[in-house]
């Protein structure tokens, strides 16, 4: 194991190049909902154990297929009133399940990027050669079934390794060139997109994908009320607004329909993206738009500058 | 240590479920349920009467809401019993101050235990569910099934005989079972169960033994989960089931039928500082006309027509 994976330089976050986007947009605002499969029985991991109880755990299961059954036409009808087009982190082997979900997301012109086969197969004791497999499987069922070329990843359930981003560029490349493969939502570090390093040497950004804005740690983990949910999401835009004055932002947030689409939690959800949308210099997009934007005009900036910084002197 | 070799193998990757305990089913895609009268949301309570024992076997897991510390935990196990003593007088007054009907799920040891407040629930007409055993006794994947037959039948038997109600809905402890759970309570004469949260709305579940009706018991709104599993506030609880119920009434507006189904606990919301918030929650579903308060065994007797 390893300190530091070596993926991005220490960046300060102050006097780095400009960024503005799209019609000098002060913030770019995405919205990422999470559309998985867990299995009811998943082969065991060595590191880590799907479900809290033994076979079949009901309460967990039963909670995720509700997204799917229930919540996923919930929130991708309220995101359609706002003119909001979802990046959808897809378990795959959903497009063989529920291909209905498939097409009304494709209907709607909505992205599809990677998040794996299902989120109940970890990455955690993979060989490379297994998850370079896993990774293609994924790029290559989303191709198959939405003809799109991958151009994100999300790991199965946060699951990594320490050649993660490489093996997704690297598939990326193999089956469509620069088109795929080209940006990552696993990385919290920055607020802004940030160029990373790969092995290949491919142009490859992480893209800011909040877990403190995902509706999941928000409810899960840190428990918080769905109206307090609502007014963080609207401070976290205003503060990321305000900092867009200087040089652009991004938003995102990352979502589950097992959580936001619960009867209780719509509200403060729909308060909040209007709020967000009804602002004038918002850049409502998806990952792929926001990754290829950035690495057309401001990664090679963006490089020089790290590299000058890397220096001791302020 | 590595994964093995089969962990990129996908058995069940193919249209519909995993499994075959139900059919996949978007709820959009299902034609609208019309509830009686025009009524656009059916409103669902069920108390929950529970006895968790203090010689807690945690067979197979500790159940959420029994006893942590070591024996004897009386703090757990009487403030528990409150509920049964204390809180549900509390709940009644609260259902009847504002007409609201209400399902009360047992625990069978509860009647057995409580002949009083049996007669009591017999008396004022509450539809009685199943709620197992006890607390204690779960249901579990790796539970022999002779052992697990023995206690359905065991549970039901005596909650029918003690309490001369038909007993046709089953809330498993923990709403955890077994793979063979399902067919066990159809063999037993039961007709609809709470367990799977997968659902706004009841649907058809599959059993070697027939069919029963999955009725949609939300967890996520449970006040146990909201104050004792969440630590939210007690504002906030009425604030998510106001919340709640607006947005299931504008839904049903346009989708048909809709159902709100609060699971309670007398002795959480039966505490002196939280039944204001009851009877606040109750004030505010008694104020809309499109609700209908009704019994889980009429619900699925308007979803089965």
């Amino acid at each position: 194991m390893k300190q530091d994976l070596g993926l991005y330089d220490y960046w300060p976050y102050e006097n780095r190049p400009k960024i503005r986007w799209p019609g000098g947009a002060k913030l770019a605002f995405w919205v990422a909902p999470n559309i998985e499969y867990y299995e009811l029985d998943p082969p065991q991991n060595p590191f880590r154990t799907a479900w809290p109880q033994p076979i079949p755990a009901i309460p967990g299961y039963s909670i995720r297929d509700y997204g799917n059954r229930v919540g996923h036409v919930r929130q991708m009808q309220l995101l359609n009133k706002y003119g909001i087009r979802g990046s959808v982190s897809l378990s795959t082997a959903l497009c063989d399940h529920h291909p209905e979900i498939i097409k009304q997301c494709r209907d709607l012109d909505w992205e599809f990027f990677s998040h794996g086969i299902y989120n109940t197969r970890y990455t955690y004791g993979m060989t490379e050669d297994q998850e370079r497999e896993m990774i293609r499987d994924s790029i290559e069922s989303i191709f198959k079934h939405t003809n799109q070329k991958c151009a994100g990843y999300l790991a199965p359930a946060l699951s990594h390794s320490e050649l993660t981003l490489d093996l997704f560029a690297e598939v990326g490349t193999e089956l469509f060139g620069n088109d795929a493969g080209i940006y990552t939502c696993d990385l919290f570090h920055d607020d802004q997109p940030t160029p990373i390093h790969l092995r290949s040497k491919k142009r490859f950004v992480s893209i800011p994908y909040s877990l403190e804005m995902n509706d999941t740690i928000a409810y899960v983990s840190n428990k918080i009320e769905p109206r307090r949910y609502g007014q963080i999401l609207k401070d976290n835009f205003d503060q990321l607004y305000k900092e867009g004055d200087n040089s652009g932002t991004v938003m995102c947030i990352p979502t589950h329909n097992y959580q936001i689409s619960c009867p209780h939690r719509m509200k403060s959800y729909e308060e909040a993206l209007e709020y967000i949308t009804g602002h004038s210099d918002v850049w409502v997009t998806t990952g792929r738009e926001i990754a290829e934007y950035y690495l057309e005009h401001y990664y090679d900036d963006a490089v020089r500058d790290i590299a000058g910084k890397q220096e001791s002197k302020s | 240590m590595s994964t093995n070799k089969n962990y990129l193998k996908y058995p069940h990757r193919s249209l519909g479920m995993d499994h075959s305990l139900y059919k996949w089913s978007m709820l959009d895609d299902r034609p609208p349920i019309q509830w009686p009268n025009g009524k656009k949301l059916a409103l669902w309570i069920n108390i929950s009467l529970q006895f968790f024992p203090l010689n807690q076997q945690n067979k197979p897991f500790p159940v959420p809401g029994g006893m942590t510390m070591p024996y004897p935990d009386l703090r757990h196990y009487t403030l528990r019993d409150y509920g049964n003593r204390i809180g549900i007088y509390r709940f009644f007054d609260a259902l009847d101050q504002y007409g609201m009907q209400s399902s009360i799920a047992m625990n069978t040891l509860v009647a057995k235990r409580y002949p009083y407040l049996l007669n009591k629930v017999i008396e004022r007409g509450h539809e009685i569910i199943c709620h197992g055993d006890h607390m204690d006794a779960l249901h579990y994947g790796g539970q022999p099934i002779e052992e697990e037959a023995a206690l359905v039948q065991k549970s039901l038997n005596e909650l029918r005989q003690l309490s001369g109600q038909p007993v046709k809905g089953w809330i498993s402890p923990a709403k955890n079972e077994s793979h063979n759970t399902p067919k066990l309570l159809a063999a037993n004469g039961i007709e609809y169960f709470c367990d799977w949260v997968n659902d706004d709305m009841p649907y058809e579940f599959y059993t070697d033994e027939g069919a029963l009706t999955a009725m949609p018991l939300s967890t996520e709104l449970e006040d146990k989960f909201i104050l004792m599993n969440n630590l939210h506030s007690e504002s906030s609880y009425k604030d998510q089931i106001i919340d709640a119920c607006d947005f299931l009434l504008e839904e049903a507006s346009t989708k048909g039928g809709r159902i709100l189904a609060l699971n309670l606990h007398p002795w959480l919301l039966g505490q002196p500082h939280r039944i204001h918030i009851l009877e606040q929650v109750f004030e505010y579903l008694s104020s809309k006309k499109d609700i209908w308060s009704a019994n889980p065994m009429e619900i699925v007797r308007v979803f089965k027509s």
